[in-house]
């Protein structure tokens, strides 16, 4: 019974998905407003469902379910509900509503839930690859538009690079440890008298297949044009749930089966997120595209949270974890302010398009520039108690280079940040956008709302994702 | 739990912001709404700053008002708030001021209901950080203020408010960052944030210079100490005049406060090792930019350029640690609080009649406006520290303790007061002197019932603690004497430590 129990979200999940792919196939009209709010109800179920799922794993460790996977879930959940709720208007806008849209997201959600569950790198590929292939998809969801098409043939051919070395890491860590199984991995790896150079490379590979869906640098390069040519309403899901979902896999398998390793890692780690940092801070510098600008943001707070890991501590995944749940709702706040962004039913994307927004709609204004400012990471916003917490695991676990560069890098960043509100709020113009749907209002509202109030109530989050870190380390250690 | 006063004073602001969005109307009801709301709540603050004052136990060492709550118990962060003599005179300054930055900018006709609001929530901010008994808390509000502020800048400043705007946020944030820093290593250390055990608890001294310096990027830039000033004669210059007010009186006091709160009690050897550094840099402003006022051809930049030389007076009597220096250096704050407030005011009565404040097109205002130039020539006397004037009892109390310190510093401190009163004579001969030029020249009228009632209390204010500065000392003393007592005997305990084999 607990095998079924576990294994339901996923179940219901992708016959959710079936049932309303044949009924988009099948319907004589267009369904799609109808779908997508089927969907929203599916991704409330799951949720429920998630919850019901008793600890423990099920199919020999291929699937796990503790505190953590569920926590991960549900960012996951809530970000792609975000992120379909964002989609109505818009896709409809620019003549994209097909009722695929919400099938697919539904599929790649299933991804996700099997890859923050994977109990063996088997399922870890497998996870991933749903998770990609319905990706893949959608960044050519406007396939009309060329950009979108560039921008999707781009994210398909290095997304299969990096599943491709992902997998040849798995196979080299397979080698090496005899198992793909994670409790067996760890195994192996600590009874190993001395470092094998193998499973050293075949961990660095995994690492740098899953960086490359996190976006994290160096390997962040198809980030900009892919949010920029991808349609706003699929670049919204991409900077949300996928990159939790990856994200909390990384720590998964990096204090899971590779904690053993966790000396050979760590520096690389530090790179990677000192990298991050810095690129994202310095890229957003010349950006005019707002698209573009937020994702050169999201490649830096990708590395702020890659401190939480690099930290390898209980308090490190806290504040990761912490970090990740903060970022997802600033960052769906942002995407609907991104998306309301249009004239006479055209998207636009340039920051300089928002000049004069404070005098014509004084609340998105307010709320773009709350958002921004969280991002920035200015107290009492919500943004500055996920860097809060990732700098107070680094600097116990004594990675204090690395939180120096963080300190700097989030000065930088400040910089581009307030560019958009000075925009808004000192430049003239009259930006004239169209009306926004109710959707739409709703998640910019309920984010910035949020933002704003998390300082009068932060430790309901943190005490829930103490429990999950401390999941994370109980289920590692075997 | 006692009445929860300081949580009150703190949160009306806020909810005074709220209720301007809460009430309907076209654009001049809702400007005549807000105005009036942020006056009442801003008035309604300050009566409850008299009613602190009133109520605050002089000889209590202890601090007062304090409240607790809940916060991230996970974390060991809590809701604390209280005030001792040191804070006690900031909260209350605060309270003063921001009636009077509302009063000063009643004339404003731009979204008005925006610029009341951020009036508010900057009241919030500063009231809030001088009474946060939690480093979190303390240092959220310390960096909330630049949101604030930054929105008031950037909308409603000179020509060049985008930049000055920019500038001054940048700046002011890389320095805090580093505070965030040394925030969290203290954390770490101590387990907690709250200020009263992190005064107890020792920090070894490798670590304590470099927390020291980190303090020092923060607070020094907040305080504009030079050489981190630079940011500070753009957001002066550029602020509109109430944001001026509240920049110069209120917001560079913060680092001041700093210091004292942080610097000294937590960090006593590196505080002792960086003194000479501080004397240098203190002495630097007084003197350096004294000179760069003299060159000073508007009349705002080079009040504002007065300011910072002030400031520098106030870090040397900080860093004296001795009663009187550090007496003479809050009181000093407090002093320079009311008169640049005032004398920005001044600027800001000539701006809503005339339109330049450069100097060679003022002149001869003293025969068209006689009230107006007593109230410009009190308060420039008081800056330039004439006894019988608040100015006069801080600046003698930094130099009795700098004197007792160095002879140099003291010395050269007492230069830079001595080139203070030469520019602010030379502004005084300037603008109310010399024979009438540009709006003098026309009819103009004298100040009005508004712009008394913002000077007048100021007025008083700056007379009686010049009779009776007695008044401020006894509710500071005892706080100052367990600071200087603390910080000698943490210092002795070091000694020891290290005589020790």
């Amino acid at each position: 019974m607990a095998m079924l129990y576990t294994t339901l979200p996923v179940l219901f999940l992708a016959i959710a998905g079936m049932v309303m792919l044949m009924f988009g196939v099948f319907a004589r009209r267009d369904h799609t407003f109808a779908i997508t709010a089927a969907s929203i109800v599916a991704l409330a179920i799951t949720a429920r469902l998630i919850f019901a799922a008793p600890d423990g794993q099920v199919f020999h460790a291929m699937l796990v379910t503790n505190d953590f996977t569920r926590f991960a879930d549900i960012l996951v959940l809530v970000g792609a509900a975000g992120a379909l709720s964002l989609s109505v208007g818009f896709n409809e806008r620019t003549g994209i509503t097909r009722f695929e849209y919400p099938v697919l997201i539904l599929f790649s959600v299933i991804g996700m839930v099997v890859l923050v569950s994977a109990g063996d790198l088997l399922t870890l590929y497998i996870g991933f690859e749903i998770q990609s292939l319905a990706l893949y998809v959608l960044a050519t969801f406007a396939r009309n538009n060329v950009r979108s098409s560039e921008a999707g043939l781009k994210y398909f051919v290095l997304g299969a690079l990096s599943s491709g070395v992902l997998l040849y890491g798995i196979s080299l860590v397979y080698g090496f440890a005899g198992t793909t199984s994670f409790v067996d991995i760890a195994h192996a790896l600590a009874r190993h008298s001395m470092v094998s150079i193998g499973s050293t490379i075949g961990i660095v590979f995994v690492m740098v297949g899953l960086a490359f869906k996190i976006s994290a640098a160096p390997f962040h390069m198809w980030t900009p044009d892919v949010y920029e040519g991808s349609p706003s309403s699929v670049t919204a899901f991409f900077a949300t749930a996928p990159k939790v979902a990856t994200f909390a896999l990384l720590l998964r398998v990096m204090l899971g089966p590779f904690a053993p390793m966790l000396a050979q890692w760590q520096d690389l780690v530090q790179i990677v997120a000192a990298a991050s940092m810095v690129i994202g801070a310095l890229g957003a510098i010349g950006q005019s595209n707002i698209k573009r600008l937020m994702a050169y943001s999201s490649i830096g707070h990708m590395g702020y949270a890659l401190m939480g890991l690099a930290a390898g501590t209980v308090t490190g995944v806290r504040g990761a974890l912490i970090y990740l749940a903060i970022y997802l709702v600033m960052s769906l706040g942002t995407f609907g302010c991104i998306i309301a962004m249009s004239r006479k039913g055209k998207p636009v994307e340039r920051i300089d398009d928002l000049a004069g927004m404070a005098s014509e709609d004084g609340r998105y204004a307010l709320a773009l520039a709350v958002l921004m400012l969280a991002m920035a990471g200015i107290p009492p916003l919500s943004g500055f108690f996920g860097k809060l917490y990732v700098f107070l695991a680094a600097i116990r676990s004594g990675l204090d280079v690395l939180a120096v560069i963080g300190v700097a890098t989030s000065a930088i960043a400040a910089f581009y940040y307030l560019r958009v509100i000075k925009v808004m709020y000192f430049d003239t113009g009259t930006p004239g956008f169209d009306r926004r749907t109710a959707g739409i209002n709703l998640v910019i509202g309920v984010s910035a709302a949020v933002t704003v109030l998390f300082v009068f109530y932060p430790s309901p989050l943190s005490t829930v994702s103490s429990y999950a870190a401390h999941a994370l380390f109980q289920s590692a250690k075997f | 739990m006692n009445f929860p006063l300081l949580s009150l004073m703190i949160w009306l602001p806020l909810v005074g912001a709220g209720l301007m969005f809460v009430t309907q109307g076209n654009e001049i009801v809702a400007a005549r709404n807000a105005r009036w709301i942020a006056l009442w709540t801003s008035l309604i603050v300050m009566i409850l700053a008299i009613v602190m004052l009133l109520g605050f136990n002089p000889a209590a060492h202890d601090f007062q008002f304090t409240e607790t709550a809940h916060w991230i118990p996970q974390f060991h962060v809590a809701y604390r708030l209280g005030v001792d003599g040191i804070s006690l005179f900031f909260v209350a300054l605060s309270a003063l001021l921001t009636p009077i930055a509302v009063l000063a900018s009643w004339r404003e006709t731009r979204r008005v209901r925006d610029y009341m609001a951020a009036f508010l929530l900057l009241e919030t901010m500063t009231i809030g950080m001088f009474c946060s008994l939690d480093f979190l808390m303390f240092y959220m509000f310390f960096e909330g203020v630049l949101i604030p502020m930054y929105v008031i800048i950037g909308v409603w400043g000179g020509e060049r408010r985008v930049y000055a705007a920019i500038k001054f946020f940048v700046y002011t944030l890389a320095g805090s960052l580093l505070m965030l820093l040394a925030l969290v290593w203290m954390w770490h250390n101590a387990g907690t944030t709250n200020m009263i055990v992190l005064m107890h608890t020792p920090i070894p001294p490798h670590i304590q210079d470099w927390l020291f310096l980190a303090f020092l990027a923060s607070f020094g830039v907040k305080a504009a100490v030079w050489p981190l000033h630079t940011w500070l004669p753009d957001a002066y210059g550029e602020a509109p005049l109430p944001g001026t007010i509240m920049l110069a009186a209120v917001l560079s006091k913060m680092g001041a406060y700093g210091f004292l709160r942080f610097s000294l009690p937590m960090l006593p050897q590196a505080s002792a090792y960086f003194a000479p550094l501080m004397f240098v840099l203190g002495i630097m402003a007084v003197i350096y930019i004294s000179f760069a006022a003299l060159a000073q051809t508007d009349m705002k930049r080079m009040i504002a350029y007065s300011s910072v030389a002030h400031m520098g007076l106030i870090v040397v009597g900080i860093f004296t640690f001795t009663v009187e220096g550090i007496e003479g250096a809050l009181f000093q704050m407090v002093s320079h609080g009311l008169v640049i407030a005032a004398l920005f005011l001044c600027v800001g009565v000539l701006l809503a009649r005339g339109h330049s404040l450069r100097l060679d097109q003022l002149g001869g205002l003293a025969a068209r406006m006689p009230v107006y130039a007593a109230f410009l020539m009190l308060f420039v006397m008081a800056n330039v520290g004439l006894p019988g004037t608040s100015g006069f009892v801080g600046e003698i109390l930094v130099m009795i303790g700098a004197i007792q310190v160095n002879f140099w510093v003291a010395l050269l401190t007492g230069t830079g007061m001595i080139l203070s009163v030469a520019y602010m004579l030379v502004l005084t001969r300037r603008v109310l002197f010399d024979h009438a030029r540009g709006i003098a020249s026309a009819l103009i009228d004298d100040i009005s019932g508004r712009e008394w009632a913002m000077l007048a209390p100021l007025a008083i204010l700056v007379i009686v603690l010049g009779f009776i500065p007695n008044g401020l000392t006894f509710a500071f003393n005892n706080a100052v004497k367990d600071l200087v007592h603390a910080h000698m005997s943490a210092l002795g305990q070091a000694h020891l430590a290290m005589a020790k084999p």
